[in-house]
């Protein structure tokens, strides 16, 4: 029995070393020291809002278990490069026709052997209309998604995924994109076992995956309480379990997870509550991290509104953002929990560049500010019936305080009536966006789903893109996109998506405001606690003290 | 007393019908799209908006949303929520946790409430009155959010006596020191209403019978002056729970209680409208209910009151 039980944990101990190196010394504050693999570890985690299928999920809380339970072709380290998981290659001549080959002998958690069909499968099933999938635009760049997509189609493939053997698939998409591979490590990509399809509802209920994790049994989803997950021994990979489970432990509000945490009920904490980011760092000391990742903050002025349209539109905009303090707010009410935009990406992804042409708007120059105002006076004068407001949703994340200080700065350097306007719920805003009757700017939070300058770029900035609240469209920005994707490599790509940049640096469709920094703690229990390039902590790599 | 129980029972159909349309319409009314709480922050393709409308019913008008909805209520069918799990199957799963707070608290503020309020009602003016009042305002005084995160701050995560948050389990033991935080309050109502209507009792007619009569002072104070003082504490007490039953959205917030409050709490800030109006309904039920055990409670306090 002992034997058998220290040859266990020997085995276990190898894993870890060997998945260590593997990471090739990426630089982790915490990961030096050894722990034990046998403890659970309980993290903070909100109720999924889906059945956990990936193709419709497209919240966090979803996110987070389906980044453990399953594995897409490729994964990203902590830094947000790609490392292959089920993909032994991805090749491709011309950025636009792919060739996709498996590792062998990969298998579901049921016995079920990954093969190309699981993938092509579950991109269908996620593209096509008749499931309304809430992830369905990531499938857009495949050849023949319009057709499967289009409002009442009854089309349930797309034309540019073809299955050449039980390893091997093709896809086509109808332009060039060299960053396409990137994204393939997102949940919405990740393979699904027949089984899924047969009834979607009850397998997102006690999904199976071939990821580092898998559920502890059926019904392991206690619905609004936790979620148990024990490690998956069948895979192997770079994100082996340094643990034996991670239990998600379903909060309806940081606050309380955070007295969880100080009483060490709780393991890991993702974020830090509001009232207590002036004093984690006393309470928690060592335990506590701050660690940028791929998020930013800004507030978009729709170019429908009278007063912003045009040359004058412009100016005032250029006006705007240079009255604002991004130093100040983010040293006083973020306690420096953000750092200041210089761009329209964030600084975690490669490719970016902190001092590109036009990032001067960025800068605080109320003196400028107050010219460029002028300006814009001459050209259009300004409409005082109709004052700005920023728009922010008051039900979750706390945009109050700032947005009232953004508020305070345009007012006091540019001596305009401004307010801020709270909404009630956050479909209200939304709503707004979508029917394009906003009367003022709102303000918007992205998180990357894969870590490119483009998906920070496209979906919001382009002309008629999803996210595109301001109604943005430059023919000449859309050229740059374009090109910037058909670019033959991905450091070519991006040299391309900052040229773009430069355009709305002078534009300002929206003006940036601050990245995200990840501000959380954990517990005495555990030790090698590291988030990654998304602000989501490396659960895996988690181990006991 | 049937007869004025069945009656009891028909009149909530009545109010079962009335609560759920006024519900439905609130939810309805409320501005924004429910289908852009679904989508999130980026959005969903417009096919994908058409498909969640269609399986939600929100493409219908209101009067076909709502005998829909009427309809599966009356076939036992309440349907999904918008994260597609059967909205029975969560009332089943919240309910209890939220019946067992409510319980409790009623409980403790009503064991507490009714003796500190008859120690003090019959002791009137003297210290232990005087401080119990001061101390009940205090209470009263203080938001219970205060409260709350006061007694989880010390009980929970500096004296660790127990755990600062209720697991999935919620048990009893965990349960304690939110039920007592939503028991302090309504402790406080009960205490002086028992307190006030001891004083005005104790001087009654009756009393000073039953006194002469020679009974003990022990059985003249739980039987006579207490029994009858117990009516407008009683009917607190049914208000209270019904409320209670609602779920305390603050207390089980702070105590991370999967309970009726949070649930509809969430369900509001989604536009969830099935949702809403289920827990609503389902409130609604308790609180008719509730009244009714007040109002037979009444004729077993004081014999004067019969119902026909």
């Amino acid at each position: 029995m002992r034997f058998t039980r220290t040859s266990k944990m020997l085995s276990v101990a190898a894993i870890a070393v060997l998945s260590l190196s593997a990471c090739g010394g990426g630089s982790s504050e915490s990961g030096t020291s050894e722990g034990t693999t046998d403890a659970v570890i309980v993290v903070d985690g909100s109720e999924p809002q889906n059945p956990l299928i990936p193709t419709s999920t497209n919240e966090v809380g979803g996110g987070a278990i389906l980044d453990l339970i399953f594995a897409g072709l490729v994964s990203y380290d902590a830094h947000g490069a790609s490392q292959n998981e089920m993909a032994e290659s991805i090749e491709t001549e011309d950025a636009q026709n792919y060739t996709i080959k498996l590792k062998e002998g990969k298998t579901f958690t049921n016995g079920d052997p990954v093969t190309a069909s699981s993938f092509v499968d579950a991109w269908n099933y996620g593209a096509a209309a008749k499931n309304a999938q809430l992830s369905s635009y990531f499938f857009e760049s495949i050849e023949g998604y319009d057709e499967a997509s289009a409002e009442g189609s009854t089309v349930e493939t797309m034309s540019g995924l073809t299955v050449v053997d039980d390893l091997t698939f093709t896809v086509k998409l109808s332009q060039p994109e060299s960053d396409w591979p990137l994204r393939l490590g997102y949940s919405a990509f990740f393979p699904l076992p027949a089984v899924a399809f047969e009834d979607p509802a009850a397998f997102g209920e006690n999904p199976i995956g071939n990821g580092p994790y898998k559920f502890a049994s059926e019904g392991a989803w206690q619905h609004n309480q936790q979620i148990e997950l024990v490690p998956n021994d069948e895979y192997e990979g770079p994100q082996a379990a340094q643990n034996a489970g991670v239990t998600f432990k379903i909060y309806q509000n940081d606050t309380t997870a955070y007295q969880d945490l100080i009483s060490d009920n709780l393991d890991v904490l993702k974020t830090i509550p509001t009232s207590d980011i002036k004093n984690f760092k006393n309470d928690l000391g060592e335990r506590s991290i701050e660690s940028p990742y791929a998020g930013n903050q800004t507030i978009a002025i729709p170019y429908y509104l009278p007063n912003w349209e045009g040359e004058a539109g412009k100016l005032r905009r250029q006006a705007i953002s240079m009255a604002i303090n991004r130093e100040e707010i983010t040293e006083v009410i973020f306690n420096n929990g953000r750092t200041p935009a210089k761009d329209f990406t964030a600084p975690v992804l490669e490719g970016f560049s902190e001092d590109l042409p036009g990032s001067e708007n960025l800068d605080y120059n109320p003196e400028k500010a107050k010219q460029l105002w002028a300006d814009a006076e001459k050209i259009a004068p300004y409409d005082e019936s109709q004052p700005l407001t920023i728009g922010y949703n008051a039900d979750k994340g706390d945009h109050k305080t700032w947005v009232e200080a953004v508020v305070n700065n345009i007012k006091n350097n540019l001596g305009i009536d401004v307010a801020g306007k709270p909404y009630a719920t956050f479909k209200e805003a939304r709503t707004e966006a979508t029917e394009e009757t906003l009367t003022g700017a709102l303000r918007a939070g992205w998180q990357a789903d894969y870590p490119s300058l483009y998906n920070f770029l496209g979906p919001i900035y382009a002309t008629g893109a999803g996210s595109n609240d301001a109604r943005y469209s430059n023919p000449e920005f859309d050229q740059q996109l374009t090109d910037g994707l058909a670019a033959s490599s991905v450091e070519e790509g991006n040299e391309a998506m900052n040229k773009a940049q430069e355009q709305l640096l002078e534009d300002l469709p929206a003006i940036p405001l601050w990245y995200q920094v990840a501000q959380g703690g954990w517990s005495n229990n555990v030790d090698n606690v590291e988030f990654g390039w998304n602000g989501v902590p490396l659960y895996y790599a988690i181990t006991g003290k | 007393m049937a007869w004025y129980i069945v009656r009891r029972f028909l009149q909530l159909i009545p109010v079962f019908l009335g609560a759920t349309l006024l519900v439905y319409f609130l939810v309805f009314s409320l501005p924004g799209d429910a289908t852009a709480a679904i989508c999130g922050e980026r959005g969903c393709t417009p096919a994908v908006v058409a498909g969640l409308r269609e399986q939600y019913n929100l493409d219908q008008p209101f009067w076909i949303q709502y005998l829909l909805y009427l309809k599966g209520v009356l076939t036992f069918d309440l349907g999904t929520n918008f994260s597609g799990r059967p909205i029975a199957t969560i009332i089943a799963e919240v309910f209890p946790t939220t019946a067992k707070l409510a319980v409790m608290a009623l409980v403790i503020e009503a064991v507490f409430g009714i003796v500190f309020g008859l120690v003090a009602g019959l002791r009137k003016g003297k210290i232990f009155d005087s401080s119990v009042l001061v101390l009940s305002l205090i209470v009263i005084a203080v938001p219970i959010f205060v409260l709350g995160f006061l007694m989880q701050f010390l009980i929970g995560v500096k004296l660790q006596w127990t755990n600062p948050t209720v697991s999935g389990d919620a048990t009893f033991a965990e349960l304690l020191l939110p039920a007592v935080v939503l028991g302090l309050v309504s402790f406080a109502y009960v205490l002086r209403l028992t307190r006030t209507s001891i004083i005005e009792n104790v001087n009654a007619d009756y009393v000073r019978t039953a006194t002469a009569k020679g009974l003990s002072r022990r059985r003249v104070v739980v039987v006579h002056v207490l029994r009858n003082s117990l009516i407008p504490v009683v009917t607190f007490l049914g208000a209270d729970l019904g409320a209670l039953m609602g779920g305390a959205i603050v207390t089980e917030g702070i105590f991370n209680v999967n309970g009726v409050g949070n649930t509809l709490y969430r369900a509001v800030l989604n536009g969830d409208g099935p949702m809403v109006v289920s827990i609503v309904t389902f409130l609604i039920l308790i609180f008719c209910l509730a009244n009714l055990l007040v109002d037979l409670l009444y004729a077993w306090l004081d014999p004067r009151i019969r119902y026909a």
